[in-house]
């Protein structure tokens, strides 16, 4: 299809969106029973007769996925349930060793929640209502690549924690789902319940997408598309199946409710083998768990413990340092652990600014190359607030300064020790200087000579090798004045 | 002292551990009486076939152990008593086949919390017993090992689905058998073979180890050669397991003290549900003669009503399946159990389940799979819900109108002749007064009250949740009365 095709049934059509997304919950042990959820074990070694479904086991409910469920469904608004009631979800297959999953079905942990994922033009919310959070077990994996002709079953991730976040038909096209994916993914690192990492498999999304006339108010019929592996694919699957279905209902046809397959390889949507999607569960209530009974206490204790939130730290950042543009709040609100250290940089400097400006670039690029988080970076918050202090107070000059950080990033050791240690402390000495200067103006006659004569452009050139020569150590503002002062001599 | 083999067998089972504790008695011997008792009643496949897995070796080595611990002055309750196991409940040094085809040999690798508390407590497991695949049948006849028969009348049916562990008792072999329930399973084949057999309140025993059939009704039952038998086993297994969330907390009673019990004062229900018209005139008999020994004991007889009894067959018979077919889904070729090659994913599970499966297994998963189908499923399950909690209701109301106990015939006949019911629905109606209990999830206890044409009839007592103390002493009074007329 023609790009023009595409921006007609933009025109055309709206795209409505709602999604379906599986987290795994940060456990030490599985949902049901006590093997370990460690990722990466050798297959089928993290299992036990509960989550192998022999022949006699039963279920017994981990507390603490419980809280961290909870916590997950407070943090997004949620509803939570006084009772909420374990049900199964029958089907077979061989990574589902019980023949059922444990699942949540008429009633669920929690409900009814909201998630702002922006604002309009106008300044207005954009919000996306959640319709519920409930807790099951994941299934374990079927491996069809490894060993020709069969199947493999490894069931270490069988019984891991989820919760499923189902949010209403909210979302106006794709960029408002990756918007909503987002801020999903950054409240749940927030609150640390999760990894929340769609490459390793502890954040997974199903999509209900549907194609109506610009202006209609009644939903089309939807289809659900699965099997996408990140962000930018949940985005690229949408655009594909959207336009999928322009195609068929500009051409008077009607979309089949159905489950459509992305192929990220191929860049292409396809439909699912036809009883995938006409699975009928035969929900009853799991009689092997009672009732999920949660008191008002132990919402209030885990509502009391949830940590600040991105869009409470944003409105707190805005208000508390107004010298940072939206885009600076955005960047030191990503992660919960960004801005905690920014704060402390900033609190430490009495400098929001410059320790924005810091923490931005330096922290970040060093972050990325050194592989490490912010949670464990080499550079204690204090020791990079005692070197932006340094450089207030003209101990040593910014180039300097870049250079002590790189070696802090290293070593970990503090910014004073490392200017005495490595002779970067500012020299303002002009006897230093001016010895500094005359050994530029011998290495580099002709520019030397020009620049007496009166070519102020070169003097950038020449401070720039007495701060080389000075290895950054000299103070720039005073060889600027030793130098003009050389010119017409 | 010495004892004959023959003569251990005839001690209680509370009787033999003494002896064994005070060191009359090597626990070895009390096994071997057990098997050669099995030997003599022909309890194999080619006689009454009521013993599925055996291992006298490994029974010995237990009593070893046994003896080791009576010699550094330790002994367990059950010390040295032997005790056979019914073959859907968990055993690690037996396989656990539940009757069926699908789990043939499987061995677990884990006790049933009841298996691990008998073994605690000193019991030796001998044997597993045969019962109706999967424990859906009420006389054993389901078994893919073929059928159990009574030990007092060998052309009859042991009852079931526990119909070896009622027959292992009944002819000898053991005084403490362990059994479940899910309809009757225990107290309907007790009462055919003339033994007590006990369900307790649903969440008293733990179900982990247990076969999951209808898990909302299973319950771990015991039966007894004595009342006495059945109150020291129930005791040993009773009491919360925090790897069963049913399980409940409450405390567990003494059973053994409630001997000393009196029934003055006592109020007995009669509920008029379960003696109807056509009751057999020689059951009606043997239960008004039980009801004028407990009132000359000193209880008030009182009739009293169950209304919604004659629903509970038809609500039991969705619910049961309901839960089957969702238990046994983990039967499919993947893990553990037979797996038969077949076309393709699909086809191997069609071949491993039908091959695996009997006939009354298929049926029931059949049942089950369709009263829980979408557009079905408010008609049938959630319907069959509100009329369990109808009939929950109505225990509730009789127990707390002043009424402690009822008293109900177990069965509304003897044991039948092999083959006698091949319609199914007859079969279930086997069930109709013992269903009830377990849909309530309220105690009950069948004992011998007498025979009919030299068969034995069963009487129930029936208590409110988690007073199986209550329903022990009237059953200790009424077998201390009726004596030898028990089994008369």
């Amino acid at each position: 299809m023609t790009s023009a095709t595409v921006a007609r049934w933009a025109a055309t059509y709206e795209m409505v969106v709602g999604l379906e997304v599986h987290v795994q919950l940060k456990t030490a042990t599985k949902i049901f029973c006590r093997c370990s959820t460690d990722f990466g074990a050798s297959p089928n070694s993290n299992t036990c007769p509960v989550c192998l479904a022999l022949p006699g086991s039963l279920p017994v409910l981990n507390e603490h996925a419980v809280d961290l469920a909870i916590s997950a469904a407070l943090a997004l608004g949620c509803h939570v349930q006084p009772t909420s009631i374990f049900a199964r979800k029958n089907y077979f297959y061989p990574d589902l060793p019980k023949g059922y999953q444990i699942s949540q079905f008429d009633k669920p942990l929690a409900t009814d929640g909201c998630l702002q994922i922006g604002t309009r033009s106008d300044g207005s919310p954009i919000n996306i209502r959640i319709t519920r959070v409930h807790m099951e077990e994941d299934a374990g994996k079927s491996i069809h690549d490894r060993f020709p002709g069969v199947t493999a079953v490894d069931l270490n991730r069988a019984g891991v924690p989820l919760i499923e976040i189902v949010s209403e038909p909210d979302m106006r096209g794709s960029d408002e789902a990756e918007a909503y994916l987002r801020s999903l993914k950054q409240i749940l690192e927030y609150i640390a319940v999760s990894d929340v990492s769609m490459e390793k498999g502890s954040l997974r999304v199903d999509a209900n997408i549907s194609a109506r006339p610009v202006g209609a108010t009644k939903l089309g019929t939807k289809t659900e598309v699965k099997n996408m592996n990140s962000f930018s694919g949940v985005v690229r699957a949408l655009e594909v199946e959207f336009a999928r279905q322009c195609a068929v209902l500009d051409a008077g046809g009607r979309i089949d409710q159905q489950t459509m397959l992305w192929d990220a390889n191929t860049d292409e949507v396809r439909p699912a083998r036809s009883k995938e999607g006409s699975h009928d569960y035969r929900y009853f209530p799991d009689p092997d768990l009672p009732p999920l009974i949660i008191p008002i206490e132990r919402i209030d204790r885990l509502e009391a413990s949830l940590p600040e939130l991105p869009a409470a730290r944003r409105a707190r950042f805005r208000e508390a340092h107004p010298n940072l543009t939206p885009y600076d709040i955005d960047v030191l609100t990503a992660g919960p652990g960004i801005g905690t250290y920014f704060e402390h940089v900033a609190r430490q400097s009495n400098d929001a600014k410059t320790a924005a400006n810091w923490v931005m670039g330096d922290v970040l690029a060093a972050l990325k190359t050194t592989d490490q988080t912010i949670e464990h970076f080499s550079v204690r918050p204090a020791d990079l607030a005692e070197l932006l202090n340094l450089v207030r107070d003209g101990v040593v000059s910014h180039t300097a300064a870049k250079q002590i950080f790189g070696i802090m990033v290293k070593t970990g050791d503090r910014p004073s020790e490392i200017a005495e240690r490595e002779h970067l402390l500012k020299v303002t000495d002009d006897s230093a200087l001016v010895a500094w200067i005359d050994e530029v103006f011998a290495e580099l006659p002709s520019e030397a000579q020009r620049f007496v004569g009166g070519e102020r452009r070169l003097q950038g050139v020449l401070v720039g090798q007495v701060m080389k020569k000075s290895k950054g150590s000299a103070d720039p503002k005073r060889v600027n004045q030793l130098l003009a002062e050389r010119i017409g001599t | 002292m010495t004892a004959s083999a023959g003569s251990l067998n005839e001690l209680s089972a509370a009787e033999l551990r003494d002896r064994v504790a005070k060191g009359d008695v090597n626990p070895r011997r009390a096994v071997d009486a057990a098997f050669d008792r099995a030997d003599a009643v022909g309890a194999r496949k080619d006689g009454l076939n009521i013993l599925l897995y055996e291992d006298r070796g490994d029974a010995h080595r237990q009593a070893a152990g046994i003896a080791t611990q009576r010699d550094s002055g330790e002994s367990g309750p059950l010390a040295g008593v032997p005790v056979i196991v019914k073959d859907n409940i968990a055993t690690t040094t037996l396989p656990t086949s539940c009757g069926s085809r699908i789990l043939e040999g499987y061995v677990s690798p884990f006790d049933a919390t009841a298996v691990r508390c008998l073994r605690e407590a000193g019991a030796v497991i001998i044997a597993k017993s045969n019962m109706d695949e999967f424990a859906m049948g009420s006389s054993t006849e389901n078994s893919a090992f073929g059928p159990a028969k009574n030990p007092l009348a060998p052309t009859r049916v042991p009852g079931g689905s526990s119909g070896g562990s009622a027959a292992a008792v009944a002819s000898g072999i053991v005084r403490i058998a362990l059994g479940s329930e899910t309809g009757g399973s225990v107290r309907q084949p007790a009462a055919f073979c003339g033994v007590v057999g006990v369900k307790p309140t649903y969440g008293r025993v733990s179900r982990y180890g247990l076969v999951a059939f209808a898990s909302s009704l299973d319950q771990i039952g015991v039966f007894g050669r004595s009342v006495d038998d059945a109150a020291l086993g129930l005791h040993t297994i009773a009491g919360l397991d925090p790897l069963d969330s049913t399980s409940a907390a409450e405390p567990v009673a003494r059973y053994r003290d409630a001997a000393r019990g009196s029934l003055t004062g006592v109020v007995i229900g009669r509920p008029r549900e379960y003696f109807p018209d056509d009751l057999d005139p020689r059951i009606r008999e043997k239960c008004d003669a039980s009801l004028d020994a407990l009132k000359s004991l000193g209880a008030e007889i009182r009739d009293v009503s169950l209304p919604h009894t004659d629903l509970a067959i038809q609500v039991y018979y969705i619910v049961a399946p309901a839960e089957a077919s969702s238990n046994l889904a983990r039967f499919d070729g993947v893990r553990y159990g037979l797996r038969m090659d077949g076309n393709g994913l699909r086809g191997m599970y069609e071949a491993t389940r039908s091959t695996g499966f009997g006939p009354e297994v298929t049926r029931r998963i059949l049942l089950g799979t369709y009263v829980l189908s979408a557009g079905y499923y408010d008609a049938y399950y959630r319907k069959a819900q509100q009329v369990r909690a109808l009939i929950a209701r109505d225990f509730a109301d009789v127990f707390r109108s002043g009424v402690h106990l009822l008293f109900t015939p177990t069965t509304p006949t003897a044991a039948f002749e092999l083959g006698a019911k091949s319609d199914p629905y007859e079969m279930y109606l086997s069930d109709i007064f013992t269903c009830t209990a377990n849909l309530a999830g309220v105690p009950a206890i069948s004992l011998p009250i007498g025979r009919v044409d030299g068969l034995p009839v069963g009487g129930q007592f029936i208590a409110s949740h988690f007073d199986e103390r209550q329903m022990f002493a009237a059953a200790y009074a009424l077998e201390r009365r009726l004596g030898a007329g028990a089994h008369q």
